[in-house]
């Protein structure tokens, strides 16, 4: 079966009254047949229907056999880091997700777990810094907001040999385009605020493993910590996957035309899109992916153009966030990364002249024109 | 405005009761993930995940409720949990009630373990007991009262006196008084811990945690925790969160009411062992609740003489559900020791005494004659 039709199913006839549609369940707790039997719900931390056919769905969608959904990308992340303990030692992608870094840096580094930033394109700089206490990988890929591209096979290899973890945050690729646990990793994150919810209006995350073992031990992290995802969310998570396949194909072609489209401004000093055939990632996407994705970061040539280009655009929202439908524009020096340290950032390229595109759904004239006279336009806050 | 009033008016009018936009009396569901941002001039909101208009008047309405300076509102009553635990650090100590929930047991437990927190269980119904628990690393006494589900009380205002004198933080978790009869930040503690799944909600809907915190130095710290680990509440719970809370006094009132009349009639049965419920007279904590609360909640257990009559009532009754869960509108039998207590280590509830034979109803709004009614015709 294609995946679209996989996405379009989701949920279809699964109950006795033959609805298309799931329903939401909003009960908090499930009647008991008898005392000692249960009709595989008890209590909704613990397992809720609307919530079960979302995780079966993205189990399904990335290969894996158990699917968990959290509140939010955070507390996806937050619960797998309690499969470790203090005196753990992680290898995490240097440019990441600013919350991701937040919450290992000024979070988790207090429970003693140790974390070694690298450049997880470079696979012998992962290499170099395995320790006999190192536990996990944790590789964001593309990595936000450089869209640089590491090798899953070739991590998870190392990850294999090492007895490691291999963790992937497929939040840019989304299953349509790349599916981790095929290419040897162990765990599957997502924001699905972003892609998988596509709509900006839903706050979530999920996780998808290939292993009972690892399953059991997340399945009871989920429960134990509590931070679950809601029905009517999840629900909402359900809508919008039928739509995956299609948004995701709109908006990598949106993506292709803008980031070509951007090579040729003379304002603009950099593109990265994985898609563009100089990017250095670009064989290894092509590998590993069937897509390229709707993320591009380009940078101007001077900080001066920064506040005319958020105040222009008209159509492009200037908000955080990425993956919906309406295209957002994200200053990370001050927005989604202000919490890496700024020699870091400056180190890795995430300066002060960067910023990132989500690209949406609509027509892609309408975005470059919206682009055009905002980055090269007379700045009509003044008049 | 609201200072002064009543706190069923407040529960009416301290959240967003009248939208700007529109005079809507119900504040508006932002399902919203991000909020577009104006370069020159920085509006409240920028990500639902650190700030979300529904949720934010959830959390302003519990602060006011629990006279605390910041609300938070969380996944599930454990994600408010877990993401204060987070407060600590490894190889801090701390003094927890030995008679509370599974969960909280559970992730103590099983999960901050591997971070180096440690534990002592006590009975915090003792202020000796609780004194002689602290040690040099002890941070904060975690207290559950009444305790769930044999309803010890604990006296807050003397454990606060000796959180004081070691300088230790105060917790409590709230759940089963409610703000509406019992506020603990008004004795002294420093954070008020709520599973809202269960009372403040009221109609075994929503899934949800809420803490509040006194001084707006901690409350920071929580926010940044709250932020940081993201375990969030989605706004359409926190709407109908707000709504629950509407009507969560005149609910306490019936429902405590009717477990008045379920203990005292529970009391009177051959079949039953022992009724524990704060309201009795003979209930050792009856004195200190009624000095630090206004009602004694809607939670009553009680033991059967024999496994024969468990049987019977799991299997005959028709009006409570038998099921995980309290604090709702419907009434809710359970078995703590296979359900809600099951995550607890068996020889822990044996020491506490949380045996075969102990069930605890939470007492809904059904009339009692016709609960009465049922137990009768189960047992028969």
């Amino acid at each position: 079966m294609k995946i679209n039709t996989t996405l379009a199913q989701i949920g279809n006839r699964r109950d006795s009254t033959g609805a298309i549609s799931f329903p939401v369940y909003y009960s908090a707790t499930f009647s008991h047949p008898a005392l000692g039997e249960s009709t595989g719900f008890d209590y909704s931390r613990s397992g809720n229907p609307t919530r079960q056919v979302l995780e079966q769905a993205i189990a399904q969608l990335e290969g894996g056999i158990a699917g968990f959904a959290f509140s939010s990308g955070m507390a996806a992340i937050t619960t797998l880091l309690a499969l470790f303990k203090s005196g753990d030692h992680l290898i995490v992608t240097e440019d990441l997700y600013g919350g991701t870094y937040r919450l290992l840096s000024d979070v988790f580094c207090n429970y003693g777990i140790e974390v070694s930033y690298v450049d997880t394109s470079n696979i012998d700089s992962v290499r170099e810094v395995i320790r006999p206490c190192t536990k996990a990988i944790l590789c964001e890929t593309p990595t936000n907001p450089l869209l640089r591209v590491a090798d899953i096979r070739s991590l998870s290899e190392l990850a294999r040999t090492r007895n490691l973890l291999c963790i992937v945050d497929n939040t840019f690729m989304t299953p349509i385009s790349q599916r981790p646990l095929e290419l040897g990793a162990d765990i599957v994150i997502h924001s699905a605020t972003k892609f998988i919810g596509g709509h900006n209006d839903v706050v979530a995350g999920l996780v998808v493993v290939n292993k009972a073992q690892l399953a059991e031990k997340i399945g009871y992290l989920q429960n134990a910590m509590g931070a679950v995802l809601g029905p009517q969310d999840c629900w909402l998570l359900i809508r919008s996957l039928k739509t995956l396949g299609l948004r995701i194909a709109a908006q990598e072609t949106n993506a292709q035309v803008l980031a070509q489209w951007l090579t040729t401004q003379p304002l603009v000093t950099k593109v990265y899109y994985p898609g563009l055939l100089d990017h250095p990632g670009h064989k290894v996407q092509k590998s590993q992916a069937e897509g390229f994705g709707g993320m591009i970061s380009f940078e101007v040539n001077t900080i001066e153009i920064i506040p005319r280009v958020l105040r222009q655009v008209k159509i492009i929202s200037f908000a955080e966030s990425l993956g919906g439908v309406e295209s957002l524009i994200t200053y990370p020096w001050t927005q989604t990364h202000a919490d890496l340290p700024i020699d870091t950032r400056e180190r890795l390229g995430v300066n002060d002249c960067l910023l990132r595109l989500s690209v949406g759904i609509e027509y892609v004239q309408d975005l470059i024109d919206d682009l055009a006279q905002a980055i090269g336009g007379e700045d009509d806050a003044q008049g | 405005m609201l200072k002064g009033k009543a706190f069923n008016t407040r529960l009416l009018h301290a959240a967003a009761d009248r939208d700007p936009f529109t005079g809507a009396v119900s504040i508006p569901i932002y399902q919203v993930s991000t909020f577009h941002q104006d370069p020159d001039k920085p509006g409240d909101y920028d990500y639902s995940r650190s700030g979300n208009p529904t949720r934010k008047a959830l959390e302003d309405l519990i602060a006011q409720l629990e006279g605390g300076s910041r609300g938070f509102a969380f996944a599930s009553g454990m994600a408010a949990t877990s993401s204060v635990l987070m407060l600590f650090q490894p190889g801090d100590h701390l003094v927890v009630s030995e008679d509370l929930y599974g969960g909280t047991f559970r992730a103590l437990t099983t999960v901050f373990d591997r971070w180096g927190l440690e534990i002592s269980f006590v009975d915090s119904s003792d202020p000796e007991a609780v004194e002689k628990a602290i040690n040099p690393s002890t941070k904060a006494l975690f207290i559950e009262t009444p305790s769930n589900p044999l309803l010890k009380i604990s006296d807050l205002r003397e454990l606060v006196k000796i959180a004081k004198q070691h300088n230790l933080m105060t917790i409590v978790d709230n759940t089963f008084l409610t703000p509406y009869l019992c506020r603990p930040l008004e004795l002294g503690v420093d954070i008020v811990i709520h599973s809202a799944t269960k009372f403040l909600n009221g109609h075994s809907d929503v899934l949800a945690g809420l803490v509040v915190a006194k001084d707006p130095e901690l409350a920071e710290k929580i926010r940044f925790l709250q932020n940081a680990l993201g375990g969030v509440l989605g706004p359409q719970d926190s709407w109908l969160l707000i709504r629950g809370l509407k009507t969560l006094g005149i609910r306490l009132d019936r429902q405590s009411a009717n477990a008045q009349i379920m203990a005292d009639w529970l009391r009177t049965q051959p079949w039953v062992e022992k009724v524990y419920y704060p309201g009795l007279e003979t209930h050792p904590g009856r004195k200190v609740l009624s000095e630090i609360a206004s009602g004694f909640g809607a939670i009553v257990s009680f033991k059967v003489k024999e496994t024969e009559i468990l049987n019977k009532l799991v299997r005959n009754l028709t009006l409570p559900a038998v099921a995980v869960s309290l604090g709702a509108v419907e009434s809710i039998l359970t078995h703590p020791i296979t359900m809600s207590h099951a995550a607890m280590a068996p020889a822990q509830r044996d020491k506490l005494g949380i045996t075969n034979n102990l069930l605890r109803l939470s007492v809904g709004l059904e009339d009692p004659n016709d609960l009465i009614e049922d137990f009768k015709n189960a047992i028969n």
